[in-house]
């Protein structure tokens, strides 16, 4: 090594120590937003978890991301924070001897949803399944695509979050961005979450999906009714997933969630499974109900059954 | 001698039995033959003695918030037309009107006038003779369909549109399934995901 002497002429004398110190700051510097920035950026920055917000801000929170959203999509976008109704915990019964796979309830989540349509997301997979083998995921297809449906000697289930009791997703979320709420949702703060993904490895039924890209979603298509832990656009690098339409569901009167309302078989049921007059409960004391990964103890609030 | 006794024996038990056995007042009275051709009288149909539910006061029969039936254009009020038609209830092939609803639902034990009332086809008949209106047509495919019609009572049959915990829309039977053909048709299903590999980043 030549030995570079000539640094002390001109410039300012800085030991090592002192130089890495600066370089570290200036890059630490880095990651906070320009000071020309708007000042939404900066309170988006330091914004805290959806829990720990006081009212005032909460309301702020909202009408800034409102101004967000309507700018982006050039239309009036709402964003609420319904809370949830007490008394209630929702639970989903699905008909396996109705659901003839037509994946209207895929779609209908989707335009309610304002998920991304490029790159696609769809929070509800319906998986095409043998008859003569049952629940078999080993050998289910979820990329079927025939002329008509329901083709011979296949049964069709739908999954979609299954909104359990005892969340894997929960435990394993390092930032605490997701949580079950006390409707029995789980619910993901979008503006929390960091992207690690460790939620989407923990959850059994791949029922999580993430946003590796901007979501494509055009405004035209926008759903401008959103509920902040909901269906309100999301970000890329956040993660998403069903949440029962809790934009819909927790008005009062609650509304049916949008994959039930496009089903043209009736196979969805949704309900209070607090309520011993609900459909809910007349279903699960009375029809043949089946768990999905029942063995994993998840707990889900997702019932399939058979109606007949 | 042991003729006149055998032929007024004879007498005697039919008079007996024209007495007891077919009077008017035997209109509640129930008669068997048990294996060994003895003739049973009982007091009670037997229907009475097993059945377990209240039939007298019976509640009437709730009625469910619904559309109105999902008739085609113009074919309803069937009085229109049939007002002054004589009726015909002799069982046929319709051949001038209506020859286009081809009956796919039990044809082979039924026909029109076994579900439309002959008198007044504004109405629907049941087995009864209960005359019902269309907007209660549920309560005749409930007569077969006895369990499909207590899970749509309760909201775990069918589809429902509304508010979970308000106001709901029950759809009538006929709103799903065509009553002259009720099996569904299959649909072709809508695009299935893409694949992740096709993804272009």
């Amino acid at each position: 090594m030549s030995e570079k002497t000539s640094c002390c002429k001109k410039g300012f004398r800085a030991s090592r120590r002192t130089a890495l110190k600066g370089i570290a700051a200036g890059v630490g510097m880095l990651a906070l937003p320009p000071s020309n920035a708007s000042a939404s950026i900066w309170e988006t920055f330091f914004q805290k978890n959806f829990r720990e917000l006081s009212k005032e801000e909460l309301l702020a929170t909202l009408k800034r991301l409102e101004k967000e959203y309507s700018k982006e999509f050039g239309k009036e976008v709402k964003v609420k924070a319904t809370p949830h109704i007490e008394g209630v915990t929702f639970g989903y019964g699905l008909d396996l001897s109705r659901c003839i796979g037509c994946r209207r309830c895929v779609y209908g989540c989707v335009a309610e949803n304002n998920q991304s349509r490029d790159p696609q997301i769809h929070w509800i997979r319906v998986q095409q399944l043998d008859k003569e083998k049952g629940v078999d995921l080993a050998h289910a297809e979820q990329y079927y695509n025939p002329d008509l449906v329901p083709e011979e000697g296949h049964f069709y289930m739908p999954v979609q979050c299954q909104q359990c009791r005892q969340p894997p997703c929960v435990k394993v979320c390092p930032v605490q961005a997701t949580w079950p709420e006390r409707d029995g949702i789980v619910v993901v703060d979008y503006n929390w979450c960091i992207g690690c993904r460790y939620c989407m490895a923990a959850c059994p039924y791949g029922a999580r999906h993430f946003n590796w890209k901007k979501p494509g979603l055009p405004a035209e298509e926008l759903n401008p009714d959103t509920h902040y832990l909901g269906n309100r656009p999301r970000y890329v690098g956040v993660v998403e997933k069903c949440t029962f339409c809790i934009q819909r569901t927790r008005e009062v009167p609650g509304r049916y969630p949008a994959c039930e309302e496009a089903c043209p078989v009736g196979a969805r049921k949704f309900g209070n499974l607090l309520d011993p007059d609900s459909e809910m409960r007349y279903l699960i004391e009375n029809k043949r109900v089946f768990i999905f990964k029942e063995d994993l103890n998840t707990q889900p609030k997702f019932f399939y059954f058979y109606a007949t | 001698m042991k003729r006149r006794h055998v032929k007024l024996s004879l007498l005697f038990l039919g008079l007996a039995f024209a007495v007891f056995l077919f009077p008017g007042s035997a209109a509640a009275k129930e008669k068997y033959f048990d294996r060994s051709g003895r003739l049973i009288v009982v007091d009670e149909p037997a229907a009475n003695l097993l059945r377990t539910y209240d039939i007298k006061d019976r509640p009437p029969e709730k009625q469910f918030p619904v559309p109105p039936a999902p008739f085609s254009e113009g074919i309803f009020p069937c009085s229109d037309c049939h007002a002054d038609m004589a009726p015909n209830p002799k069982r046929r092939k319709l051949t001038e009107y209506h020859e286009n609803i081809v009956l796919n639902h039990a044809e082979g034990q039924r026909w029109c006038l076994d579900c439309h009332n002959l008198n007044d086809r504004d109405k629907l008949r049941l087995v009864s003779g209960e005359v019902i209106s269309f907007d209660e047509s549920y309560r005749l495919c409930g007569q077969c369909h006895g369990d499909k019609y207590r899970d749509w009572k309760v909201g775990v049959h069918g589809k429902r549109i509304g508010n979970w915990n308000g106001d709901k829309e029950y759809l009538l039977c006929a709103h799903c399934h065509n009553p002259h053909d009720p099996k569904f048709k299959p649909l072709k299903p809508l695009p299935p995901p893409v694949r992740p590999d096709e993804i272009r980043p």
